[in-house]
């Protein structure tokens, strides 16, 4: 079979646009371990609760999902400013594995929640624009993965630009890189880890909105995403916020070429695979910093 | 003692020995069967299209066969684990047979447990070949295996090609990735050459029955430039595929399934709208013209007044037909036994059926052979019968309208 540069290029641009959307869900779970040092184990589950939330606005009352990303983003993030102040602040100093049950016993209650509220069946959002694709030159690029990838990367560049040139987001750094000496300097530990959580849930639940209209839900998506984080993080490097956006767009992208060219099905095999290489060399990740 | 009290007597006696016979008669009036079925999970919304042909049975054999069925439902949550434990939960809590439960690895599992426990098993639908091939006496399937289902369909696409003169040349082959896609991949590859068919097979591509796009796939595909899609898939698969499809812009002539789920489901219909029309499944169906599918319809219409039958015929048709051969074999058995309803089974000969096919007969494996299929197209909107001729609703149209020659 003769090669097939065309087919190529739109699985390469395919795999760049989903990794946007994958960068930013692990974007999230990076600025919450990066600051609050937190792993949060209920990420996944957390974006799949704004999925369901992003579909229900669509069903009940028309709105579309990337109309929805910013009331949803203020609801999830005031969602996880109260979770981390009530709950998970408690545990930032006990030992890692009561942080690990306490965040699986979350996203247990998040996933059984769901099922309850909306039974098992899978659900989707159906846009009449979200059939459609765009020409660029040979390039047919799934207008909805455009939008998806476009939104992705604008709230990236919000966070980026949050922790840059803003005196909270400056202050939420300083706690990341020197926790004793933020104390010192009288910095509210407590508040600015609740923020940093507050904005890993709102990142997530961009991405979750930006996944409703890309794939349909079932209550137990959330694993799968959650997974998908840890993974893209890993090889990223754990805190760096650009690693998570570089780790999306490589994932998504090894994920296409493996599928393109060797076995669809085993798509995830090979984004593993690159996981362990990864830690085998890079045990950092491509950007984090050394231990 | 004096007369009056002789008789009380005589009647005390009486009872105290017919009693047994009248607990015999209580415990052969009604039948319960388990139902094992997906209710939850990857696979809920096929297994509660199936719970519908089970709550439809009890009335509809009370009415031809005069049994009382009680059915005993349990999910399966499209967990094989789960179906083992639910069938022999089931069985605790007295189930005198088993039936269901739409896929294979849940029907290998309540096999081996029914097996255990010697209560009959009925199979009301899952393809995999070696469910009935285990040398098990109290299992029964009433459903095409792999090769049969594969044969019946492949060969309908000899006939849809002839029916609408229609040449294609090559054909991509996509199945998803599990116990039934791959017993269907292996029984097409085997079956395929025999057949003499106008067209080959330029690729195969396998999926993952969980993935939430599929681009890559078929973008896969697409760059095969085969001119038809041949398709084994479930549901939901089959709704993101068909998406990604016309995303894509692949202009192929259509789909055709050679035996599978999906296309012809409630919520495909309910999903895409227009966009269902024109893919094709060659999978068993009910037959529109027999008295016992129209029996079962006004049932179906009362119980379900704001759905069809027709959206529900392979996963209602069975079930009922599950339902019914267990009834059958009570009737016949008289007794709830599982020994006596093993032996009822073995000696079924149902030829009033739902069905397209021949008698429900198990051959010495608990197999029934002669299940047809049907060229099912989807048009308006509804999945409509398009062959064998006698039995169509409609005309088969092939290539669809997307279809672009380049």
């Amino acid at each position: 079979m003769p090669f097939d540069f065309i087919g190529l290029a739109n699985v390469v641009c395919s795999g760049l646009l989903t990794g946007a959307v994958y960068g930013l869900l692990a974007l999230g779970l990076s600025v919450i371990f990066g600051v609050a040092r937190v792993v949060n184990f209920a990420h996944g589950e957390i974006t799949a609760l704004a999925m369901y939330a992003a579909a229900i606005l669509f069903a009940s009352l028309g709105v579309d999902p990337f109309v929805a990303v910013a009331p949803l983003a203020a609801g999830f993030f005031i969602f996880g400013y109260l979770l981390h102040g009530a709950v998970i602040h408690r545990f930032v100093d006990r030992p890692e594995h009561a942080q690990f049950i306490l965040l699986l016993a979350i996203a247990i209650v998040i996933t059984n929640g769901l099922l309850i509220a909306f039974g098992p069946d899978a659900r989707a959002v159906s846009l009449d624009y979200l059939l459609e694709s765009v020409e660029v030159g040979p390039l047919l690029i799934d207008r909805g993965k455009l939008y998806a990838a476009a939104a992705a990367l604008s709230a990236a560049a919000a966070l980026f630009l949050f922790f840059r040139f803003t005196a909270t987001g400056t202050a939420i750094r300083a706690c990341a890189d020197n926790l004793q000496g933020a104390r010192i300097v009288g910095l509210d530990v407590k508040h600015l880890y609740a923020l940093a959580f507050g904005l890993g849930a709102a990142s997530a639940s961009v991405a979750g909105c930006m996944l409703a209209v890309l794939a349909e839900l079932t209550p137990g998506s959330g694993p799968a995403y959650t997974l998908l984080a840890f993974v893209i993080v890993i090889v990223g490097g754990l805190g760096s916020m650009t690693g998570a956006l570089i780790g999306g767009a490589l994932i998504g992208v090894a994920e296409a070429l493996a599928g393109f060219y060797a076995a669809p099905s085993a798509k995830s095999m090979f984004s593993f695979a690159l996981l362990i290489v990864v830690l085998l060399f890079r045990p950092r990740g491509l950007l984090g910093g050394k231990p | 003692m004096k007369r009056r009290q002789f008789h009380r007597a005589i009647l005390g006696a009486g009872a105290v020995v017919l009693a047994p016979f009248n607990i015999v008669r209580a415990q052969s009036r009604k039948l319960k069967v388990g139902v094992l079925l997906p209710k939850s999970g990857l696979q809920g919304v096929i297994g509660q299209s199936c719970q519908k042909g089970a709550d439809l049975a009890p009335a509809v054999l009370k009415e031809r066969l005069g049994v009382e069925i009680e059915l005993m439902n349990a999910d399966t949550e499209t967990n094989v684990d789960t179906a083992r434990t639910r069938a022999e939960r089931l069985i605790e809590e007295g189930a005198h047979c088993l039936v269901g439960p739409f896929d294979s690895g849940a029907a290998a599992a309540i096999a081996q447990v029914a097996e255990q426990r010697g209560v009959p098993f009925i199979v009301n639908i899952a393809a995999a070949p070696q469910i009935t091939e285990q040398g098990y006496q109290y299992v029964f399937r009433n459903f095409p295996i792999a090769p049969e289902l594969a044969t019946n369909g492949l060969s309908l696409i000899k006939d849809l090609f002839h029916a609408t003169g229609a040449a294609p040349r090559t054909a991509v082959f996509m199945h998803v990735n599990d116990t039934f896609g791959q017993a269907n991949a292996k029984a097409i590859a085997a079956i395929l050459p025999r057949l003499d068919l106008p067209f080959r097979l330029v690729e195969t591509i396998s999926y993952d029955p969980a993935a939430k796009d599929l681009a890559v796939e078929v973008a896969k595909a697409k760059s095969t430039k085969a001119d038809f899609l041949l398709l084994v898939s479930r549901l939901n698969d089959a709704i993101v595929l068909r998406r990604e499809i016309f995303k894509q812009r692949w202009n192929i002539m259509g789909i055709i399934s050679p035996g599978s789920p999906g296309m012809y489901e409630n919520q495909f219909f309910r999903t895409l709208g227009k966009l269902s029309d024109g893919c094709i499944s060659n999978v068993p169906w009910f037959d529109p013209k027999s008295p016992l599918t129209k029996a079962v319809d006004a049932v179906f219409r009362k119980q379900n007044p704001k759905d069809q039958l027709r959206f529900h015929a392979l996963n209602v048709g069975f079930t009922f037909e599950a339902v019914l051969v267990a009834g059958d074999a009570f009737k016949r058995a008289r007794s709830t036994s599982a020994e006596a309803l093993a032996e009822a089974l073995r000696r079924t000969d149902i030829k009033e059926r739902m069905m397209i096919g021949g008698p429900i007969k198990f051959n010495a494996k608990g197999q029934v052979e002669g299940n047809l299929s049907a060229c099912i197209q989807n048009q308006g909107q509804k999945p409509l019968v398009a062959l064998p001729a006698a039995s169509a609703e409609v005309k088969p149209i092939f290539p669809w309208s997307e279809y672009k020659k380049t």
